[in-house]
């Protein structure tokens, strides 16, 4: 078969943008066989691969790849699976345009091959087609705790249950699945995915324990005691963070994490919902990344006029281009160089808020450009609901109780090139460490624990 | 699930269960606080710790039925189960090293007063209790905090039981009367914790409350249990749920804590109409 030249990949179909606006079903809808087959075709094979060296988790893609050109997709997903243990959510939300796709040679001349959709092709074929029993490996009689069943936590434990270790993954909420559940919308990521994964762990031998909080209900040394010889931590990323200006405690402001956990994890949107979330007109989010965005989507959603508040210029947005195009398309506004100095009050309620235009000077010490306020460039953005979406900071509980482990200055847990702590068989990985990051580096983290876990105890 | 061992009416409104839940059970301590669902796609609402049986494994609850989750919690029978309960969260009370300490509770604020009282008196601690409800038909607990205080006071709001008046009226005197105590701790409705905080402020006696705002996980992620303490933001989830009194921005925490209310009555009133069509 002849390679497919063409400049352009395979456009993902989606979801109308005026009626996904009102909806909370996944808006990418997937490519379909014919479709995964001819975007298969653009890619060249190339020898030295240099897809695989943008992948956090080393991906062998040209192979995989290969097997979607032959038609062989359930061939395809076993090359995935060899080193990602979540395809079907990474082929969602992983960043590829700046990863895999980022490297691929087509993008030279035209657009790189859609890795990214076609991973997410093979999952969901996978998903749809596979009635195999996933079959639970031998016990190695070795015991190993994962705390958080986030991404990080999910990888950690997959890898180690596929070498036969016993393990129990302990969640604070109770649903597994961390971020993919309370954070990513159901549009973007719908929660059939997750479960699938989930459940795909749990007949590998994987025991989930919901509803225990580590630090809390359970703390680290305790578990040493129950039997386990080494832990994972993968707590995840912490409390929110404000912006420290009025108006931050008023009714009408939320935190992204606030509002997204109400909609995602509580299913507030929905009618029949037992947890409230406020029906806005005008909804403000303040902030640029990718929960940002996630936040703008859901508002819209529930039928709010949305702006997105950011103090830099579209160019240093730092969300996937694709969620920002999504979020345009749908009718979100833009407000770049402005940032929020103050929430106003009526009764209680938010009623505004007072933003200043800021332009950029000189790169500050993150490499992007800093944003400078204009002086008496004051003016009201209408709003009766603000979300910050300004980042968060690490959960203190596991290291407010576990002696011994050392964190930096902003709380992040410290951790070597193998995930492990200052605490002799206590590894980590994930936003627990790095602070927010993206879905496949907590996963990435989360496999390579689990390696050097594997190392420890067999060497013990 | 989680199973519910034992269920008391302690008054019309209020309800006191014990629940199975061995782990939170050997860690629980008084001040702490715990977050449950009565069934799957529940709502999580956040109970302050009432108890706890360490041998038995249980944890006590004493819950007053204010919307849709309480009332279907208080539909819930000894032996029914209930789908999450999870714990114990925030930070315990710090009791140690206190010689005097006055407890002041209202309404069914007591439930929570009433271990931080117990704990204290168990260290020999001299306990003060002043507690305050409405009017006769509401008093709870009175029996347990009269054996663990060495002085103790009821107040109602009519004078149906007790003396008439409010908590802050006996705290006053008995400072006036110069009084000495290392602690003032209150618990009950914001507006009665406002006030505490106003009477014992001029007399520069260290006072704590314990904070009870909306929560979604109560682990410190959704950030929406945040109060302004001391002009910081604060997280009742992990950093307190106590709060040194006189730094807390109470009108503010009045305004938040009503932010659902009508969500709220509707969904009990739903609630309630949905339950009577039951039972017809």
């Amino acid at each position: 078969m002849a390679n497919n030249m063409s400049l352009k990949r395979n456009e993902m179909p989606t979801q109308d943008a005026v009626i996904r606006a009102t909806n909370f079903n996944e808006v990418a809808l997937g490519y379909s066989e014919e479709t995964a087959i001819n975007e298969a075709m653009r890619c060249l094979e190339c020898k030295n691969m240099p897809c695989v060296s943008g992948c956090p988790v080393n991906i062998h893609i040209p192979e995989f790849i290969a097997k979607i050109k032959q038609g062989d997709f359930e061939g395809a997903y076993e090359i995935i699976s060899k080193s990602s243990s979540l395809p079907a959510v990474c082929g969602r939300v992983c960043p590829q345009e700046t990863q895999c796709e980022a490297k691929c040679v087509r993008g030279i001349k035209g657009e790189s091959v859609g890795i990214g959709r076609l991973e997410r092709f093979v999952a969901d074929w996978h998903n749809a087609h596979n009635t195999e029993n996933v079959e639970k490996p031998k016990s190695n009689g070795h015991k190993v705790a994962v705390v958080g069943s986030g991404p990080s936590g999910l990888a950690c434990a997959g890898d180690l249950a596929k070498k036969g270790y016993e393990v129990t993954v302990f969640e604070a909420l109770h649903l597994a699945g961390g971020v993919l559940v309370y954070g990513i919308p159901e549009f973007r990521l719908p929660k059939t995915v997750v479960q699938k994964e989930v459940d795909t762990l749990k007949a590998l031998g994987v025991e989930i324990k919901t509803n225990v909080v580590i630090g809390k209900t359970i703390t680290i040394d305790e578990l040493f005691e129950d039997g386990f010889e080494a832990i994972f931590i993968g707590s995840g990323a912490g409390l929110p963070r404000f912006m420290g200006i009025k108006g931050e405690a008023l009714c009408g402001v939320y935190s992204a994490n606030e509002f997204l956990t109400r909609n995602n994890l509580m299913k507030a949107y929905k009618n029949d919902s037992t947890t409230p979330v406020m029906k806005t007109k005008k909804t403000v989010v303040v902030g640029g990344g990718n929960v940002a965005m996630d936040a703008a989507r859901t508002a819209k959603r529930l039928g709010a006029d949305v702006t997105v508040v950011y103090r830099r210029t579209e160019n240093e947005l730092p969300a996937r281009r694709e969620e920002v195009e999504h979020a345009m398309e749908e009718g979100i506004e833009f407000k770049f160089l402005t940032n929020p100095l103050e929430i106003k009050a009526k009764d209680g309620w938010v009623d505004g808020i007072i933003c200043e235009r800021m332009e950029l000077s000189e790169p500050d010490e993150s490499g992007r450009a800093r944003p400078v306020s204009v002086p008496n460039s004051d003016f009201n953005v209408e709003a009766d609901c603000v979300i910050m979406s300004i980042g968060t900071s690490p959960n203190p509980l596991i290291k407010d109780t576990t002696d011994g482990l050392e964190v930096n200055r902003w709380g992040g847990i410290v951790v070597n090139e193998d995930g492990l702590t200052s605490r002799n068989a206590v590894y980590a990985g994930g936003d627990a460490v790095t602070g927010a990051a993206t879905v496949i580096l907590a996963m990435g983290a989360g496999k390579t624990a689990a390696k050097a876990i594997d190392e420890y105890i067999n060497s013990k | 699930m989680y199973k519910i061992l034992s269920k008391k009416v302690l008054n019309p409104t209020v309800t006191q269960m014990d629940i199975e839940a061995p782990l939170v059970a050997r860690k629980a301590q008084a001040g702490q606080f715990i977050i449950l669902r009565v069934d799957v796609d529940g709502e999580r609402i956040p109970l302050t710790v009432a108890g706890f049986d360490r041998e038995k494994g249980s944890v006590r609850i004493i819950f007053q039925i204010v919307g849709a989750t309480t009332f279907k919690l208080n539909q819930k029978n000894e032996g029914d189960y209930i789908a999450d309960f999870v714990g114990p969260l925030g930070r315990a009370t710090e009791t140690e090293g206190r010689k005097k300490v006055c407890v002041v509770g209202g309404g069914v604020g007591c439930a929570i007063a009433l271990p931080v009282a117990q704990k204290l008196y168990e260290q020999g601690c001299e306990v003060h209790s002043i507690i305050g409800f409405r009017n006769k038909d509401l008093v709870i607990l009175e029996d347990e905090f009269r054996a663990a205080s060495k002085y103790f006071k009821i107040m109602t709001d009519d004078g149906s039981y007790g003396e008439k008046g409010v908590v802050t009226t006996p705290l006053k005197i008995a400072l006036e009367n110069g009084e000495t105590y290392d602690e003032v701790i209150a618990i009950g409705p914001l507006i009665m914790m406002k006030f505490v905080v106003a009477t014992t402020k001029p007399f520069g006696v260290k006072t704590t409350v314990s904070m009870n705002p909306v929560m979604i996980d109560g682990t410190g992620m959704c950030g929406g249990c945040r109060l302004t303490v001391g002009g910081q933001t604060k997280f009742a989830c992990v950093d307190g749920p106590d709060f040194d009194g006189f730094l807390v921005d109470f009108d503010e925490a009045m305004s938040r804590g009503s932010a659902y209310k009508e969500f709220e009555r509707h969904a009990y009133e739903e609630t309630c109409n949905l339950f009577k069509k039951e039972v017809e």
